[in-house]
Protein backbone atom coordinates (compact mmCIF):
# COMPACT_ATOMS: atom_id res chain seq x y z
CA UNK A 1 0.00 0.00 0.00
CA UNK A 2 2.57 2.50 -1.11
CA UNK A 3 0.14 4.96 -2.66
CA UNK A 4 -2.55 6.57 -0.51
CA UNK A 5 -5.35 6.38 -3.08
CA UNK A 6 -5.42 2.58 -2.68
CA UNK A 7 -7.02 2.98 0.73
CA UNK A 8 -9.93 5.02 -0.66
CA UNK A 9 -13.00 3.50 -2.33
CA UNK A 10 -16.27 4.46 -3.97
CA UNK A 11 -19.08 3.05 -1.82
CA UNK A 12 -22.22 4.53 -3.35
CA UNK A 13 -23.55 6.29 -6.44
CA UNK A 14 -26.56 8.39 -7.33
CA UNK A 15 -27.89 10.14 -10.39
CA UNK A 16 -30.85 12.36 -11.08
CA UNK A 17 -33.03 11.99 -14.13
CA UNK A 18 -31.00 13.16 -17.13
CA UNK A 19 -33.01 15.16 -19.62
CA UNK A 20 -33.16 17.95 -22.14
CA UNK A 21 -35.73 19.76 -19.97
CA UNK A 22 -35.71 18.92 -16.29
CA UNK A 23 -38.74 20.89 -15.23
CA UNK A 24 -37.27 21.07 -11.72
CA UNK A 25 -34.42 23.18 -10.39
CA UNK A 26 -30.74 22.35 -10.67
CA UNK A 27 -30.58 22.15 -6.88
CA UNK A 28 -33.46 19.68 -6.87
CA UNK A 29 -31.57 17.48 -9.35
CA UNK A 30 -28.50 17.68 -7.13
CA UNK A 31 -30.50 16.63 -4.08
CA UNK A 32 -31.87 13.67 -6.05
CA UNK A 33 -28.36 12.48 -6.88
CA UNK A 34 -26.89 13.14 -3.43
CA UNK A 35 -29.65 11.44 -1.46
CA UNK A 36 -29.56 8.43 -3.77
CA UNK A 37 -25.77 8.12 -3.41
CA UNK A 38 -25.87 8.38 0.38
CA UNK A 39 -28.57 5.70 0.62
CA UNK A 40 -26.84 3.51 -1.97
CA UNK A 41 -23.72 3.53 0.19
CA UNK A 42 -25.75 2.41 3.16
CA UNK A 43 -25.12 5.70 4.94
CA UNK A 44 -27.19 8.53 6.32
CA UNK A 45 -26.70 12.28 6.03
CA UNK A 46 -25.10 12.22 9.46
CA UNK A 47 -22.32 9.97 8.15
CA UNK A 48 -21.25 12.42 5.43
CA UNK A 49 -18.33 14.41 6.81
CA UNK A 50 -16.92 15.87 3.60
CA UNK A 51 -18.17 17.47 0.37
CA UNK A 52 -16.32 18.10 -2.89
CA UNK A 53 -17.33 19.29 -6.33
CA UNK A 54 -15.92 20.62 -9.58
CA UNK A 55 -15.84 23.50 -10.30
CA UNK A 56 -17.97 25.12 -7.61
CA UNK A 57 -20.94 27.34 -8.37
CA UNK A 58 -20.59 29.71 -11.32
CA UNK A 59 -23.80 31.73 -11.17
CA UNK A 60 -23.71 33.08 -14.74
CA UNK A 61 -26.98 31.55 -15.91
CA UNK A 62 -25.20 29.30 -18.42
CA UNK A 63 -26.03 26.12 -16.54
CA UNK A 64 -22.38 25.06 -16.60
CA UNK A 65 -22.08 24.99 -12.82
CA UNK A 66 -25.36 26.07 -11.27
CA UNK A 67 -24.93 24.36 -7.89
CA UNK A 68 -22.00 24.64 -5.51
CA UNK A 69 -21.25 23.27 -2.10
CA UNK A 70 -23.04 25.92 0.00
CA UNK A 71 -26.41 25.35 -1.69
CA UNK A 72 -26.25 21.58 -1.29
CA UNK A 73 -24.81 21.65 2.22
CA UNK A 74 -27.60 23.92 3.35
CA UNK A 75 -30.37 22.03 1.56
CA UNK A 76 -29.29 18.74 3.15
CA UNK A 77 -28.21 20.44 6.40
CA UNK A 78 -24.94 18.52 6.27
CA UNK A 79 -22.33 18.97 9.00
CA UNK A 80 -18.92 18.24 7.55
CA UNK A 81 -15.29 18.35 8.69
CA UNK A 82 -13.89 19.22 5.24
CA UNK A 83 -15.15 20.67 1.96
CA UNK A 84 -13.58 21.98 -1.22
CA UNK A 85 -14.30 22.96 -4.78
CA UNK A 86 -11.85 24.21 -7.36
CA UNK A 87 -11.74 24.61 -11.10
CA UNK A 88 -7.95 24.86 -11.31
CA UNK A 89 -7.18 21.16 -11.04
CA UNK A 90 -6.77 17.99 -13.10
CA UNK A 91 -10.00 18.34 -15.02
CA UNK A 92 -13.35 17.43 -13.54
CA UNK A 93 -11.82 14.56 -11.53
CA UNK A 94 -9.95 17.12 -9.43
CA UNK A 95 -12.79 17.02 -6.92
CA UNK A 96 -12.25 13.27 -6.50
CA UNK A 97 -8.48 13.69 -6.16
CA UNK A 98 -8.93 16.40 -3.53
CA UNK A 99 -11.32 14.16 -1.60
CA UNK A 100 -8.81 11.31 -1.70
CA UNK A 101 -6.24 13.61 -0.14
CA UNK A 102 -8.62 14.83 2.53
CA UNK A 103 -9.69 11.30 3.49
CA UNK A 104 -6.11 10.08 3.56
CA UNK A 105 -5.15 13.05 5.73
CA UNK A 106 -7.77 11.97 8.25
CA UNK A 107 -9.93 15.04 7.82
CA UNK A 108 -13.00 13.01 6.90
CA UNK A 109 -14.15 9.46 6.14
CA UNK A 110 -17.17 9.69 3.79
CA UNK A 111 -17.07 12.43 1.15
CA UNK A 112 -20.00 13.32 -1.07
CA UNK A 113 -18.66 14.29 -4.51
CA UNK A 114 -21.09 15.76 -7.04
CA UNK A 115 -21.34 17.48 -10.41
CA UNK A 116 -24.48 19.19 -11.68
CA UNK A 117 -25.22 20.62 -15.11
CA UNK A 118 -28.25 22.60 -16.25
CA UNK A 119 -27.25 23.55 -19.76
CA UNK A 120 -30.31 22.22 -21.56
CA UNK A 121 -32.66 24.51 -19.68
CA UNK A 122 -30.17 27.39 -19.84
CA UNK A 123 -30.05 27.10 -23.63
CA UNK A 124 -33.81 27.16 -23.86
CA UNK A 125 -33.59 30.43 -21.99
CA UNK A 126 -31.22 31.80 -24.63
CA UNK A 127 -27.98 31.91 -22.67
CA UNK A 128 -25.89 30.04 -25.23
CA UNK A 129 -22.93 32.30 -25.69
CA UNK A 130 -22.20 33.51 -22.20
CA UNK A 131 -18.56 33.84 -23.31
CA UNK A 132 -19.40 36.36 -26.04
CA UNK A 133 -20.68 39.62 -24.68
CA UNK A 134 -20.25 42.40 -27.23
CA UNK A 135 -18.85 45.58 -25.79
CA UNK A 136 -17.19 43.82 -22.87
CA UNK A 137 -13.47 43.13 -22.89
CA UNK A 138 -12.50 39.50 -22.29
CA UNK A 139 -10.00 38.41 -19.68
CA UNK A 140 -7.49 35.63 -19.12
CA UNK A 141 -7.05 32.89 -21.73
CA UNK A 142 -10.21 33.79 -23.59
CA UNK A 143 -8.58 37.09 -24.44
CA UNK A 144 -6.29 35.25 -26.88
CA UNK A 145 -9.13 33.34 -28.55
CA UNK A 146 -12.23 35.53 -28.48
CA UNK A 147 -10.96 38.25 -30.86
CA UNK A 148 -10.85 35.58 -33.55
CA UNK A 149 -14.41 34.36 -32.99
CA UNK A 150 -13.00 31.27 -31.31
CA UNK A 151 -15.00 31.60 -28.11
CA UNK A 152 -16.63 28.17 -28.10
CA UNK A 153 -14.97 24.93 -27.03
CA UNK A 154 -15.68 23.26 -30.38
CA UNK A 155 -13.63 25.82 -32.30
CA UNK A 156 -10.81 26.02 -29.75
CA UNK A 157 -10.40 22.28 -29.40
CA UNK A 158 -10.84 21.57 -33.11
CA UNK A 159 -7.31 22.96 -33.42
CA UNK A 160 -5.98 19.96 -31.49
CA UNK A 161 -8.16 17.48 -33.36
CA UNK A 162 -7.11 18.90 -36.73
CA UNK A 163 -3.47 18.48 -35.75
CA UNK A 164 -4.18 14.92 -34.62
CA UNK A 165 -5.85 14.13 -37.95
CA UNK A 166 -2.88 15.68 -39.75
CA UNK A 167 -0.32 13.58 -37.88
CA UNK A 168 -2.25 10.32 -37.54
CA UNK A 169 -4.11 10.15 -40.83
CA UNK A 170 -7.26 8.94 -39.07
CA UNK A 171 -10.27 8.86 -41.40
CA UNK A 172 -13.78 10.20 -40.68
CA UNK A 173 -15.34 6.74 -40.98
CA UNK A 174 -12.98 5.61 -38.20
CA UNK A 175 -13.72 8.62 -35.99
CA UNK A 176 -17.42 7.86 -36.51
CA UNK A 177 -17.14 4.67 -34.47
CA UNK A 178 -16.97 6.60 -31.20
CA UNK A 179 -20.37 8.18 -31.84
CA UNK A 180 -21.86 5.00 -33.28
CA UNK A 181 -20.60 2.93 -30.32
CA UNK A 182 -22.00 5.45 -27.87
CA UNK A 183 -25.42 5.42 -29.44
CA UNK A 184 -25.46 1.62 -29.69
CA UNK A 185 -24.81 1.43 -25.95
CA UNK A 186 -27.27 4.22 -25.17
CA UNK A 187 -30.01 2.19 -26.86
CA UNK A 188 -29.57 -0.26 -23.95
CA UNK A 189 -29.53 2.47 -21.29
CA UNK A 190 -32.99 3.69 -20.26
CA UNK A 191 -31.45 6.82 -18.67
CA UNK A 192 -29.72 8.02 -21.86
CA UNK A 193 -31.09 11.10 -23.64
CA UNK A 194 -30.45 9.91 -27.23
CA UNK A 195 -31.23 6.23 -27.80
CA UNK A 196 -31.97 5.84 -31.52
CA UNK A 197 -29.05 4.01 -33.15
CA UNK A 198 -27.07 5.87 -35.80
CA UNK A 199 -25.29 4.51 -38.86
CA UNK A 200 -22.07 5.52 -40.56
CA UNK A 201 -24.21 7.32 -43.15
CA UNK A 202 -25.96 9.27 -40.40
CA UNK A 203 -22.58 10.29 -38.99
CA UNK A 204 -21.19 11.34 -42.36
CA UNK A 205 -24.36 13.36 -43.00
CA UNK A 206 -24.20 15.21 -39.68
CA UNK A 207 -23.17 18.84 -40.19
CA UNK A 208 -19.59 19.97 -39.74
CA UNK A 209 -19.38 22.58 -37.00
CA UNK A 210 -15.68 23.34 -37.15
CA UNK A 211 -13.43 21.01 -39.12
CA UNK A 212 -12.87 18.17 -38.37
CA UNK A 213 -15.69 18.21 -35.80
CA UNK A 214 -19.15 17.11 -36.87
CA UNK A 215 -22.25 17.56 -34.77
CA UNK A 216 -22.16 13.87 -33.81
CA UNK A 217 -18.64 14.30 -32.42
CA UNK A 218 -19.96 16.68 -29.78
CA UNK A 219 -21.59 15.75 -26.49
CA UNK A 220 -25.15 16.66 -25.61
CA UNK A 221 -25.98 19.45 -23.13
CA UNK A 222 -28.39 18.16 -20.51
CA UNK A 223 -29.92 18.87 -17.14
CA UNK A 224 -28.69 16.38 -14.58
CA UNK A 225 -26.62 15.65 -11.53
CA UNK A 226 -24.35 12.81 -10.48
CA UNK A 227 -23.05 12.03 -6.99
CA UNK A 228 -20.67 9.47 -5.58
CA UNK A 229 -19.55 8.63 -2.06
CA UNK A 230 -15.82 8.25 -1.48
CA UNK A 231 -14.97 6.42 1.73
CA UNK A 232 -11.91 5.31 3.62
CA UNK A 233 -11.44 1.59 3.20
CA UNK A 234 -11.59 1.08 6.96
CA UNK A 235 -15.00 2.77 7.04
CA UNK A 236 -16.27 0.83 4.01
CA UNK A 237 -15.92 -2.71 5.30
CA UNK A 238 -19.43 -3.00 6.75
CA UNK A 239 -21.23 -1.15 3.95
CA UNK A 240 -23.57 -2.99 1.56
CA UNK A 241 -21.68 -2.48 -1.72
CA UNK A 242 -18.31 -4.11 -2.38
CA UNK A 243 -15.94 -1.12 -2.15
CA UNK A 244 -14.56 -0.01 -5.50
CA UNK A 245 -10.98 0.82 -4.68
CA UNK A 246 -9.07 3.68 -6.29
CA UNK A 247 -6.09 1.75 -7.62
CA UNK A 248 -4.09 4.64 -9.09
CA UNK A 249 -4.57 8.26 -10.06
CA UNK A 250 -3.01 10.55 -12.67
CA UNK A 251 -3.06 14.23 -11.73
CA UNK A 252 0.09 15.94 -12.95
CA UNK A 253 0.64 19.17 -14.89
CA UNK A 254 3.86 18.83 -16.89
CA UNK A 255 2.78 20.58 -20.06
CA UNK A 256 2.14 24.28 -20.47
CA UNK A 257 -1.32 24.82 -19.02
CA UNK A 258 -2.53 27.04 -21.82
CA UNK A 259 -5.18 26.42 -24.47
CA UNK A 260 -3.03 28.30 -27.00
CA UNK A 261 0.51 27.38 -25.93
CA UNK A 262 0.04 23.70 -25.00
CA UNK A 263 3.19 21.96 -26.19
CA UNK A 264 1.51 18.68 -27.17
CA UNK A 265 -1.03 19.53 -29.82
CA UNK A 266 -1.78 16.09 -31.21
CA UNK A 267 -1.98 14.25 -27.88
CA UNK A 268 -3.26 17.02 -25.58
CA UNK A 269 -2.01 16.90 -22.00
CA UNK A 270 -2.84 13.24 -21.51
CA UNK A 271 0.40 11.25 -21.97
CA UNK A 272 2.16 12.25 -18.74
CA UNK A 273 -1.03 12.06 -16.70
CA UNK A 274 -1.56 8.50 -17.92
CA UNK A 275 2.11 7.65 -17.29
CA UNK A 276 1.79 8.85 -13.70
CA UNK A 277 -1.22 6.60 -13.20
CA UNK A 278 0.52 3.52 -14.59
CA UNK A 279 3.57 4.24 -12.41
CA UNK A 280 1.38 3.90 -9.32
CA UNK A 281 0.08 0.40 -10.07
CA UNK A 282 1.18 -3.05 -11.11
CA UNK A 283 -1.81 -3.27 -13.44
CA UNK A 284 -1.24 -2.85 -17.16
CA UNK A 285 -3.55 -1.74 -19.99
CA UNK A 286 -4.35 -5.38 -20.78
CA UNK A 287 -5.81 -5.77 -17.27
CA UNK A 288 -8.54 -3.21 -17.92
CA UNK A 289 -11.98 -4.79 -18.41
CA UNK A 290 -13.97 -1.67 -19.24
CA UNK A 291 -12.97 1.91 -20.07
CA UNK A 292 -15.11 4.98 -19.53
CA UNK A 293 -13.21 7.59 -21.51
CA UNK A 294 -14.07 11.25 -21.64
CA UNK A 295 -16.03 12.09 -24.78
CA UNK A 296 -16.83 15.76 -24.53
CA UNK A 297 -15.70 15.45 -28.12
CA UNK A 298 -15.11 12.08 -29.79
CA UNK A 299 -11.46 12.98 -30.36
CA UNK A 300 -10.84 13.08 -26.62
CA UNK A 301 -11.80 9.41 -26.46
CA UNK A 302 -9.54 8.62 -29.41
CA UNK A 303 -6.64 10.41 -27.74
CA UNK A 304 -7.21 8.58 -24.46
CA UNK A 305 -7.20 5.18 -26.18
CA UNK A 306 -3.66 5.91 -27.31
CA UNK A 307 -2.45 7.72 -24.23
CA UNK A 308 -3.65 4.99 -21.88
CA UNK A 309 -1.71 2.54 -24.06
CA UNK A 310 -4.71 0.53 -25.28
CA UNK A 311 -3.21 0.96 -28.73
CA UNK A 312 -0.09 2.56 -30.16
CA UNK A 313 0.41 6.23 -30.97
CA UNK A 314 -1.67 7.26 -34.00
CA UNK A 315 -3.17 3.76 -34.34
CA UNK A 316 -6.48 4.43 -32.60
CA UNK A 317 -8.18 4.75 -35.97
CA UNK A 318 -7.30 1.16 -36.81
CA UNK A 319 -8.19 0.06 -33.27
CA UNK A 320 -11.73 1.41 -33.46
CA UNK A 321 -12.36 0.71 -37.15
CA UNK A 322 -15.58 -1.23 -37.54
CA UNK A 323 -16.31 -0.74 -33.84
CA UNK A 324 -16.09 -4.38 -32.73
CA UNK A 325 -13.12 -4.00 -30.33
CA UNK A 326 -14.83 -1.21 -28.35
CA UNK A 327 -18.34 -2.75 -28.32
CA UNK A 328 -19.89 -4.26 -25.18
CA UNK A 329 -18.68 -7.72 -26.18
CA UNK A 330 -15.35 -6.48 -27.55
CA UNK A 331 -11.88 -6.71 -26.08
CA UNK A 332 -12.20 -3.20 -24.57
CA UNK A 333 -15.78 -2.02 -24.10
CA UNK A 334 -15.84 1.78 -23.87
CA UNK A 335 -18.44 4.34 -22.82
CA UNK A 336 -20.89 1.60 -22.01
CA UNK A 337 -23.79 3.89 -21.02
CA UNK A 338 -23.58 5.82 -24.27
CA UNK A 339 -21.08 8.33 -22.97
CA UNK A 340 -21.59 12.07 -23.01
CA UNK A 341 -22.27 11.86 -26.74
CA UNK A 342 -25.53 9.96 -26.22
CA UNK A 343 -26.29 9.53 -22.51
CA UNK A 344 -25.67 13.26 -21.97
CA UNK A 345 -22.98 15.68 -20.81
CA UNK A 346 -22.58 14.69 -17.17
CA UNK A 347 -19.09 16.11 -17.65
CA UNK A 348 -17.01 13.05 -16.76
CA UNK A 349 -19.18 12.13 -13.79
CA UNK A 350 -21.43 10.10 -16.09
CA UNK A 351 -18.34 8.00 -16.75
CA UNK A 352 -17.64 7.61 -13.04
CA UNK A 353 -21.23 6.55 -12.34
CA UNK A 354 -21.17 4.09 -15.22
CA UNK A 355 -17.83 2.53 -14.20
CA UNK A 356 -19.40 1.77 -10.81
CA UNK A 357 -22.55 0.40 -12.46
CA UNK A 358 -20.39 -1.96 -14.50
CA UNK A 359 -18.11 -3.05 -11.66
CA UNK A 360 -21.16 -3.73 -9.46
CA UNK A 361 -22.81 -5.62 -12.36
CA UNK A 362 -25.89 -3.38 -12.35
CA UNK A 363 -25.75 -2.73 -16.09
CA UNK A 364 -28.74 -4.82 -17.12
CA UNK A 365 -28.91 -5.10 -20.91
CA UNK A 366 -25.64 -3.19 -21.29
CA UNK A 367 -23.70 -5.13 -18.64
CA UNK A 368 -20.20 -6.11 -19.74
CA UNK A 369 -19.71 -9.82 -19.05
CA UNK A 370 -15.95 -10.16 -18.69
CA UNK A 371 -13.69 -11.98 -16.20
CA UNK A 372 -15.28 -15.35 -16.98
CA UNK A 373 -18.74 -13.88 -16.31
CA UNK A 374 -17.98 -12.75 -12.78
CA UNK A 375 -18.22 -9.29 -14.30
CA UNK A 376 -15.54 -6.67 -14.92
CA UNK A 377 -13.09 -5.97 -12.10
CA UNK A 378 -10.91 -3.15 -13.45
CA UNK A 379 -12.19 0.08 -14.98
CA UNK A 380 -10.14 2.90 -16.51
CA UNK A 381 -11.55 6.41 -16.33
CA UNK A 382 -10.38 9.63 -17.92
CA UNK A 383 -11.44 13.19 -18.21
CA UNK A 384 -10.91 16.50 -19.94
CA UNK A 385 -9.04 17.81 -22.92
CA UNK A 386 -6.57 20.40 -24.10
CA UNK A 387 -4.19 21.33 -21.28
CA UNK A 388 -6.41 19.58 -18.72
CA UNK A 389 -6.34 15.87 -17.98
CA UNK A 390 -7.05 13.50 -15.13
CA UNK A 391 -7.47 9.75 -14.91
CA UNK A 392 -7.77 6.85 -12.51
CA UNK A 393 -8.22 3.12 -12.24
CA UNK A 394 -11.08 1.67 -10.24
CA UNK A 395 -10.90 -1.92 -8.97
CA UNK A 396 -13.36 -4.38 -7.46
CA UNK A 397 -11.12 -6.67 -5.42
CA UNK B 1 -25.11 44.40 -46.33
CA UNK B 2 -24.89 44.49 -42.54
CA UNK B 3 -21.46 44.61 -40.99
CA UNK B 4 -20.22 41.47 -39.22
CA UNK B 5 -20.43 41.37 -35.43
CA UNK B 6 -17.45 43.10 -33.81
CA UNK B 7 -14.53 41.08 -32.55
CA UNK B 8 -14.73 40.52 -28.78
CA UNK B 9 -11.61 42.37 -27.69
CA UNK B 10 -9.22 41.52 -24.86
CA UNK B 11 -8.77 43.46 -21.67
CA UNK B 12 -5.44 45.29 -21.86
CA UNK B 13 -2.81 45.28 -19.13
CA UNK B 14 0.88 46.18 -18.82
CA UNK B 15 1.93 42.78 -20.17
CA UNK B 16 -0.22 42.41 -23.27
CA UNK B 17 -0.56 46.07 -24.38
CA UNK B 18 2.36 45.92 -26.82
CA UNK B 19 1.01 42.84 -28.58
CA UNK B 20 -2.40 44.38 -29.19
CA UNK B 21 -1.18 47.86 -30.18
CA UNK B 22 2.03 47.20 -32.14
CA UNK B 23 -0.02 47.06 -35.33
CA UNK B 24 -0.46 50.83 -35.14
CA UNK B 25 3.13 51.01 -36.39
CA UNK B 26 2.80 47.91 -38.52
CA UNK B 27 4.78 45.84 -36.01
CA UNK B 28 4.03 42.45 -34.49
CA UNK B 29 5.57 42.76 -31.03
CA UNK B 30 6.48 39.63 -29.09
CA UNK B 31 8.11 39.69 -25.66
CA UNK B 32 11.78 38.62 -25.67
CA UNK B 33 14.44 38.11 -23.06
CA UNK B 34 17.18 40.75 -23.26
CA UNK B 35 19.77 38.36 -21.81
CA UNK B 36 19.29 35.00 -23.56
CA UNK B 37 17.04 36.18 -26.43
CA UNK B 38 14.26 33.65 -25.80
CA UNK B 39 10.80 34.77 -26.92
CA UNK B 40 8.24 34.62 -24.11
CA UNK B 41 4.56 34.35 -24.98
CA UNK B 42 2.04 35.11 -23.64
CA UNK B 43 4.00 38.16 -22.56
CA UNK B 44 5.27 38.15 -19.00
CA UNK B 45 8.16 39.73 -17.11
CA UNK B 46 10.03 36.47 -16.48
CA UNK B 47 12.22 34.46 -18.82
CA UNK B 48 11.57 30.74 -18.23
CA UNK B 49 14.90 29.89 -19.88
CA UNK B 50 17.30 32.01 -17.81
CA UNK B 51 15.15 33.61 -15.08
CA UNK B 52 15.93 37.10 -16.28
CA UNK B 53 13.34 39.75 -15.51
CA UNK B 54 14.50 41.84 -18.48
CA UNK B 55 11.80 40.75 -20.88
CA UNK B 56 10.08 43.20 -23.20
CA UNK B 57 8.41 43.61 -26.58
CA UNK B 58 10.47 43.39 -29.77
CA UNK B 59 9.26 43.38 -33.37
CA UNK B 60 9.35 40.08 -35.23
CA UNK B 61 9.13 39.42 -38.96
CA UNK B 62 5.41 38.75 -38.84
CA UNK B 63 5.95 35.52 -40.74
CA UNK B 64 5.11 32.03 -39.63
CA UNK B 65 3.69 28.60 -40.36
CA UNK B 66 0.21 27.22 -39.72
CA UNK B 67 0.55 24.52 -37.05
CA UNK B 68 -3.16 23.74 -37.02
CA UNK B 69 -6.38 25.17 -38.31
CA UNK B 70 -10.11 24.68 -38.20
CA UNK B 71 -12.64 25.90 -40.73
CA UNK B 72 -15.55 27.05 -38.64
CA UNK B 73 -18.93 26.55 -40.35
CA UNK B 74 -21.28 27.39 -37.50
CA UNK B 75 -22.43 30.96 -36.86
CA UNK B 76 -22.04 30.96 -33.08
CA UNK B 77 -23.48 34.45 -32.98
CA UNK B 78 -26.16 35.96 -35.24
CA UNK B 79 -24.62 37.59 -38.28
CA UNK B 80 -21.23 35.94 -37.94
CA UNK B 81 -20.08 35.27 -41.54
CA UNK B 82 -19.09 31.64 -42.16
CA UNK B 83 -17.03 29.78 -43.05
CA UNK B 84 -13.96 31.33 -41.44
CA UNK B 85 -10.54 29.98 -40.52
CA UNK B 86 -9.24 29.87 -36.95
CA UNK B 87 -5.59 28.89 -36.96
CA UNK B 88 -2.66 28.38 -34.67
CA UNK B 89 0.45 29.98 -36.16
CA UNK B 90 3.99 29.33 -34.97
CA UNK B 91 6.20 32.36 -35.61
CA UNK B 92 9.34 31.88 -37.70
CA UNK B 93 11.63 33.21 -34.99
CA UNK B 94 10.51 30.56 -32.46
CA UNK B 95 7.70 28.19 -33.54
CA UNK B 96 6.69 27.30 -29.98
CA UNK B 97 5.27 30.82 -29.78
CA UNK B 98 1.70 30.02 -30.84
CA UNK B 99 -0.65 32.74 -32.05
CA UNK B 100 -4.36 31.98 -32.31
CA UNK B 101 -5.57 33.98 -35.30
CA UNK B 102 -7.76 34.12 -38.38
CA UNK B 103 -6.40 33.42 -41.85
CA UNK B 104 -7.99 36.02 -44.14
CA UNK B 105 -7.87 37.38 -47.70
CA UNK B 106 -8.16 33.89 -49.18
CA UNK B 107 -10.64 31.06 -49.78
CA UNK B 108 -11.17 29.54 -46.30
CA UNK B 109 -11.34 26.06 -47.80
CA UNK B 110 -7.92 26.43 -49.47
CA UNK B 111 -5.85 26.82 -46.29
CA UNK B 112 -3.72 23.89 -45.09
CA UNK B 113 -1.55 22.95 -42.11
CA UNK B 114 2.03 23.82 -43.01
CA UNK B 115 1.12 26.83 -45.15
CA UNK B 116 3.30 29.88 -44.74
CA UNK B 117 1.53 33.04 -43.61
CA UNK B 118 2.34 36.67 -42.83
CA UNK B 119 0.71 39.15 -40.51
CA UNK B 120 -1.63 41.99 -41.35
CA UNK B 121 -3.46 44.12 -38.83
CA UNK B 122 -7.07 45.10 -38.42
CA UNK B 123 -7.91 48.05 -36.23
CA UNK B 124 -10.70 47.52 -33.70
CA UNK B 125 -11.40 50.39 -31.34
CA UNK B 126 -8.01 51.26 -29.79
CA UNK B 127 -6.38 47.93 -30.67
CA UNK B 128 -4.78 46.41 -33.76
CA UNK B 129 -5.69 42.73 -34.06
CA UNK B 130 -3.00 40.62 -35.75
CA UNK B 131 -4.48 38.53 -38.57
CA UNK B 132 -2.57 36.40 -41.05
CA UNK B 133 -2.75 36.03 -44.83
CA UNK B 134 -1.17 33.46 -47.14
CA UNK B 135 2.48 34.29 -47.81
CA UNK B 136 3.42 33.49 -51.39
CA UNK B 137 6.66 35.47 -51.12
CA UNK B 138 9.98 33.73 -51.72
CA UNK B 139 12.20 36.15 -49.80
ZN1 LIG C 1 16.34 34.53 -20.83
Amino acid sequence: MRWPEKSIAITGIGQSRISRDAGVSALSLTIDAAVEAIRDAGLTRADIDGIATWPGAIPDGSGFAPVGIPALQDALRLKVEWYSSTRETSGQFGAIFNAIGAIHAGLCRHVLVFRTMYQATARKQGLVNASYQPGQRTHAHMGWHAPYHAYVAATQQALYFARYVHESGIRPEQVAQIAINGRRNAALNPAAVYRTPITLDDYMASPILSTPLRLFDCDVPIDGSTAIILSHRDAAADLPNPPLRIEAIGTNMHYRNSWAQLDALATQAQPEVAAMMWNRTDLRPADVDVAELYDGFSFHTINWLENFGFCKRFEAGDFIEGGSRIALDGELPINTNGGALSAGRMHAYGQVHEACVQLWCRGGARQVKGRANGGPRVAALSTAGGPLAGCFLLVRD
Amino acid sequence: MTSPPPRPLPAIDADNAAFWTGGRNGELLIHRCARCRTYVHPPTSFCPACESREVGPEPVSGKGVILSLTVNHRAWFPGLPVPYVVAMVGIDEQPDVHLITNIVDCDPLSVRIGDRVKVRFEQAEDLWVPLFVPDQGKD
